[in-house]
């Protein structure tokens, strides 16, 4: 059965995410994405490294051992998924999104679920969203010349399908369904988390302070930038700078204009130096 | 005050986008030059004039071809003028690459035109005689007038388009960017002016004096906002990024900067000619290479 036109999107809970990579792969399979030669990133178990062309989800693996007096600690569950942070990362599907707004050729596109989509026949391969994203998502697909990021499996969603990464998460770390809905499921699970002490816990984009709200939002158990996620503050969309950089520039030039003016009308080097004046 | 954070993956945007900038910047500088030029009323100030549209059109020719060489699919270059999904034109306000692509085409057209008026007027190609006379008196300062607009547009937007990200560095000197380029880009036109002023025996040699004049004063501009380009980032606690190995360029930068100043002390009267000129372009090359590289990495 097809889904409904309405806002759809995923609610990550990190608290349970066990770094399997099950939906780095179902996504690499779903979509066809070759992935990069595996090499040794020396960050934990990572060997993806970042999210790229080719990489449309990333298992985070951060590791926040306590160190006791230089004695490092055998992690326990008592450390409450605190120690050993895991994240499947993905496009945020921004309400606001910075990609979105700096597109010259409108290859981006919110689609009817609003999610955003990069049309590949469209895109031109300027990479202006690359510079723009302030998660580093979009990776530049070398091979097709084109910007490429996760479609939150657009074709499996026009099916009825939901998308293959949370299809595949054992865990249930990765929810899928309506925005509103997942909405609910946040709060009932942050709600439970702070009933059982985790004061860190935190709910990531589920509210409009981070770019209008994010489709794919995050329970995460530390700060945000802990995960390389922009901080509230830190949230800032590109087109900020649009009228203070045009403001700047037109001042400068002005400025400038003013300078030549005065200096090519200044008087002439030797002053017996006929000079003549073009009519007016 | 909160310190930016960055987690933003660089687009690499690498030598042609550099290559772009700089004669980006050239052409519309020379082309406000030779416009300036024309206003200043003094008929002996037309030769220079003359080569400052030549030197503009020149300059401009490089742009397309390097932006269309740096693209994914160079063969979807019009993707940027019209929209594909719905027919019409691709014209995005909001976004600095949409507007720098439409402003190129329109200042391709008014250079062009000053282009051929110019080699008109000096013998080189009489059959364009028209646009020569057509563009003498005040219709043709009106025209040279719009033309500078664009000009000087194409030299602000590109430190826009690198300010409109989430790159440290570029979105960290929001401000300063666009100022920093046209400040830089009439700097380093006026050096080139007045390197091929010396080439030609033809240019008045008052004309030269002024132009060394004028460069001064682009320099102290183009110094001012360097500076402040310095404490944005020192504020927004990025100022890392463009030191460290970097500093290779700052030197660059610094000459060029004091190149145009020494001549004036005195300091610089044993250089040759085209050393000072040359120093400024090359310094007006390095500041856009360390902005755009320095950030990337």
């Amino acid at each position: 059965m097809a889904f409904q036109e309405k806002p759809m999107g995923f609610f990550t809970d990190t608290s349970i995410c066990i770094g399997c990579k099950a939906c780095e792969v179902a996504c690499k399979e779903w979509n066809q994405l070759e992935g990069n030669p595996a090499h040794f990133t020396a960050d934990s178990f990572d060997n993806t490294g970042q999210l790229d062309a080719q990489n449309w989800r990333h298992v985070q693996f951060i590791e926040q051992i306590p160190d006791n007096n230089g004695v490092v600690m055998t992690p326990t569950p008592i450390a409450g998924g605190q120690a050993w942070l895991m994240m499947s990362d993905v496009c945020k599907h921004c309400k606001n999104a910075s990609c979105m707004e700096v597109c010259p050729t409108n290859a981006l596109m919110r689609t009817e679920y609003d999610t955003v989509y990069i049309q590949n026949d469209v895109c031109n391969g300027c990479r202006n969203c690359i510079s723009a994203c302030p998660y580093g998502v979009i990776g530049f697909n070398e091979e097709k010349g084109i910007a490429q990021k996760c479609t939150l499996c657009y074709d499996r969603l026009q099916g009825g399908l939901q998308p293959a990464c949370a299809k595949a998460c054992p865990t249930e770390s990765i929810k899928f369904g309506y925005v509103d809905d997942l909405h609910k499921v946040a709060d009932d699970r942050l709600a439970n988390l702070q009933k059982q002490g985790y004061a860190k816990a935190q709910l990531y984009g589920r509210d409009e302070q981070v770019y209008g709200g994010l489709n794919a939002f995050f329970l995460l158990m530390d700060k945000p930038e802990v995960y390389k996620l922009p901080s509230e503050a830190n949230a800032t969309l590109p087109t900020r700078n649009n009228l203070p950089g045009y403001v700047g520039g037109v001042a400068t030039a002005v400025v400038g204009l003013i300078a030549g003016l005065l200096a090519f009308r200044s008087g002439r080097m030797n002053a017996n130096n006929n000079t003549t004046t073009t009519p007016r | 005050m909160l310190a930016a954070e960055h987690f933003a993956s660089p687009p690499h945007w690498e030598w042609w986008i550099l290559g772009y900038f700089f004669f980006g910047g050239i052409s519309g500088g020379s082309y406000a030059l030779g416009t300036l030029l024309r206003f200043s009323g003094n008929a002996r100030d037309e030769t220079a004039a003359r080569i400052a549209f030549i030197t503009s059109f020149i300059a401009l020719i490089p742009c397309p071809i390097f932006l269309t060489i740096d693209l994914g699919q160079p063969l979807l270059f019009w993707h940027m003028l019209v929209d594909t999904s719905t027919g019409g034109l691709a014209f995005r306000p909001e976004s600095p690459m949409s507007l720098g692509s439409w402003a190129l085409l329109v200042f391709g057209i008014f250079s062009f035109v000053s282009f051929l008026g110019a080699i008109a007027e000096v013998g080189w190609f009489r059959a364009t005689g028209g646009i020569a006379r057509a563009l003498r008196g005040t219709a043709g300062l009106v025209w040279s007038a719009i033309g500078t607009v664009f000009g000087l547009f194409i030299c602000a937007y590109t430190g826009v388009l690198l300010a409109v990200s989430n790159q440290t560095v570029w979105s960290d000197a929001g401000w300063a960017l666009g100022g920093m380029f046209v400040a830089s880009a009439l700097a380093g036109s006026a050096a080139l002016l007045l390197l091929l002023a010396r080439s030609r025996r033809d240019v008045d040699a008052d004309t030269a004096v002024r132009l060394e004049s004028a460069d001064r004063y682009f320099v102290i501009l183009e110094t001012i906002l360097i500076a402040i380009f310095l404490v944005t980032l020192a504020i927004a606690g990025t100022i890392g990024k463009v030191l460290g190995v970097w500093i290779v360029l700052w030197l660059l930068v610094i000459l060029g900067l004091l190149a145009p100043l020494a001549l004036r002390s005195g300091a610089a009267r044993r250089w040759p000619p085209v050393a000072a000129p040359l120093l400024a372009l090359l310094g007006v090359l390095a500041l856009r290479a360390l902005v755009i590289f320095s950030a990337q990495t």
